[in-house]
């Protein structure tokens, strides 16, 4: 053979060694950053499992159908009674109007900068956003409050509540609307305009559809980081004892407010021997109604990933 | 009716780069046009300019005219949705919808423009274009699963039947074959011959092999130097093209001695 071959030969015992030889230092690194990992993994978790396991154990002994089903309505001292129902509708339909408020307007302009907005409009409007995730609850309910104030009086309604809330809520579903929409290949507009699809008609029928999924998501999200608001809701919607079902009149109770209305209440000081008072009833009432804030959040989410499943691209026939 | 194109003095720019310059060329009704050239030539950006794609990307724009059957589709007052409709577009990889069954994907162009039809004309026009993309007997069963369930070579002609359901006068293939294998190639090769009879096809592609298996005339684009625009250098019968060429260029390309 012509071979010019001027590798050094490499004999199979020097090969197998090379090959099976292993580090030290790094295979120290390696078990190092494992157990770092883990160790965050493990200080990540416990407040979150510590936190849902004392609301479980304190709060599910108050929480029934009675409970759920019942107001506070001429409830008082330590009666063994009393409810979060006015709550738990206020919270549903004051978060429900925010939504309405905010996932229209927030869509539109995630759609806006990823499909139309080009230069320095769409910077400032991106801009924009940014400052608005950042802003405080409490300015956003005061901002509320004073918009409401100016239009209509010194009143306290749901709406303004909702106002405030979707305040909040706008910026977090533009962001993830934006990332969602940026997800869709480009491959899929042009072949919808390929087809003679107008740019609208693609934007809705194309590009919303191919993306409903982590849309939802992106409200859901949405709407769990702003269903636990206390501040601006005591600012706007002020509480109530009574069921109101109207947003556009009177005080609401809702159930972050309730929460921290009953532990506000304390103990309840009870007669030496009295059979019909209980000491804790507020802090169980309030454990119990944020138990229920929480299994709603959790409800939404699996709402949300079943609407996810059902419209996902499917890939496989 | 499939109508004759014509470009003259075509410029075509992506912001102030000029991309492709000074295309002047005449395609014939009803026949095969294979674009062939080296890689960022201009090939693709020209074809993107007859149905008026180009200007769907952030600065492109166009100088010069195209007209089909004498009408320029850079008029005034011509739609770009309407140029669409006429001249459809097969692109480099298959991109079903993928939200999309089979049937709904051929039915993409009619249900995406919110336009009404009856049950049995769907059903009709599903298999009128399956049969012409030659998928209906592949598909014919599993006409509701989705449409990117299916392989590759698939997935194209089910593009394919999307665009022809659409009934344009004129198919614009951008490389449709570079993501598949022989095989697949070879089935949309036959389907190429087979839609010849009722459409304009103008294609890209790499492959020279292909270009003169399929094609009736053949263009070679070229540039100059990277930074200058592409530019026709000549367009004639494939067979002219693939044996006597009149430019060296060309011939140079041809026989793999280029660059």
């Amino acid at each position: 053979m012509a071979s010019t071959n001027t590798v050094p030969e490499v004999t199979a015992e020097d090969l197998r060694r090379s090959l099976s030889r292993v580090d030290p230092a790094r295979k120290r690194t390696d078990v190092i950053m494992r157990v770092v990992v883990y160790i965050a993994f493990a200080l990540a978790m416990a407040p979150l499992i510590s936190l849902v396991w004392s609301v479980l154990v304190r709060g599910v002994g108050r929480l029934d159908t009675y409970f759920l089903l019942n107001s506070m309505r001429n409830v008082f001292g330590g009666m063994d009674a009393g409810g979060a129902y006015h709550a738990i509708v206020g919270t549903l339909v004051i978060t429900g109007w925010a939504a309405l408020i905010s996932v229209p307007i927030g869509l539109m302009v995630a759609i806006y900068l990823v499909e139309y907005g080009t230069g320095r409009l769409a910077k400032a409007v991106t801009f924009l956003v940014d400052v608005m995730t950042g802003i405080p609850s409490i300015v956003a309910g005061l901002f509320a409050f004073a918009l409401f104030y100016l239009l209509i009086g010194p009143q306290k309604a749901g709406i303004i509540g909702s106002v405030a809330l979707a305040l909040l809520m706008t910026p977090v579903v533009i962001r993830s609307s934006e990332e969602m929409l940026r997800l869709v290949p480009n491959e899929l507009r042009e072949a919808s305009y390929a087809l003679g699809v107008p740019k609208w008609l693609t934007t809705i029928k194309v590009v919303l559809r191919t993306a409903v999924a982590g849309l939802t998501t992106g409200v859901m999200l949405a709407i769990a980081r702003v269903i636990g608001e206390t501040a601006p809701l005591i600012i706007t919607v002020g509480m109530t004892n009574s069921i109101n079902n109207d947003v556009f009149r009177e005080n609401m109770m809702t159930l972050p407010v309730y929460v921290w209305q009953q532990f506000g209440l304390g103990l309840v000081p009870c007669r030496e021997g009295a059979t019909d008072c209980i000491a804790t009833i507020n802090f169980d009432r309030a454990w119990a109604a944020a138990l229920t804030l929480i299994l709603i959040v959790m409800l939404l989410n699996l709402v949300a990933r079943g609407v996810s499943r059902w419209f996902a691209p499917k890939v496989r026939g | 009716m499939s109508q004759r194109i014509e470009t003259k003095d075509l410029n075509i720019y992506y912001g102030s780069f000029r991309a492709v310059a000074d295309v002047t060329m005449s395609i014939e009704p009803r026949s095969v046009t294979a674009l062939i050239g080296p890689s960022g030539c201009g090939k693709s950006t020209f074809l993107r300019t007859l149905n008026r794609m180009h200007e769907v990307i952030p600065g492109g724009r166009v100088e010069g005219t195209v007209a089909i059957d004498g009408v320029d589709l850079y008029g005034p007052d011509v739609d770009p949705v309407a140029v669409r409709r006429q001249v459809g577009m097969v692109f480099q990889r298959p991109n079903p919808f993928p939200t999309m069954s089979i049937a709904e994907n051929v039915l993409a162009g009619v249900r995406l423009n919110n336009r009404r039809i009856s049950k049995s004309d769907a059903a009709d026009l599903v298999e009128r274009s399956l049969r012409g993309a030659n998928l209906w007997k592949e598909v014919k069963d599993r006409l509701d699963r989705p449409g990117s369930g299916l392989s590759g070579g698939q997935q194209q002609r089910l593009c394919i039947a999307r665009a022809i359901a659409v009934e344009p006068q004129v198919l614009l293939m951008d490389e449709p074959c570079s993501a598949l294998d022989p095989i697949s190639t070879l089935a949309i090769e036959d389907l190429i011959a087979d839609l010849k009879s009722r459409y304009t096809i103008i294609i890209v592609t790499h492959n020279m092999q292909q270009a003169a298996r399929v094609s009736d005339r053949t263009g070679f684009f070229n540039l100059e130097e990277a930074g200058e625009p592409g530019r026709l250098v000549e367009i004639d019968d494939t067979s002219t093209i693939f044996s006597a060429p009149r430019e060296q260029a060309t011939e140079d390309y041809i026989s793999g001695r280029f660059g």
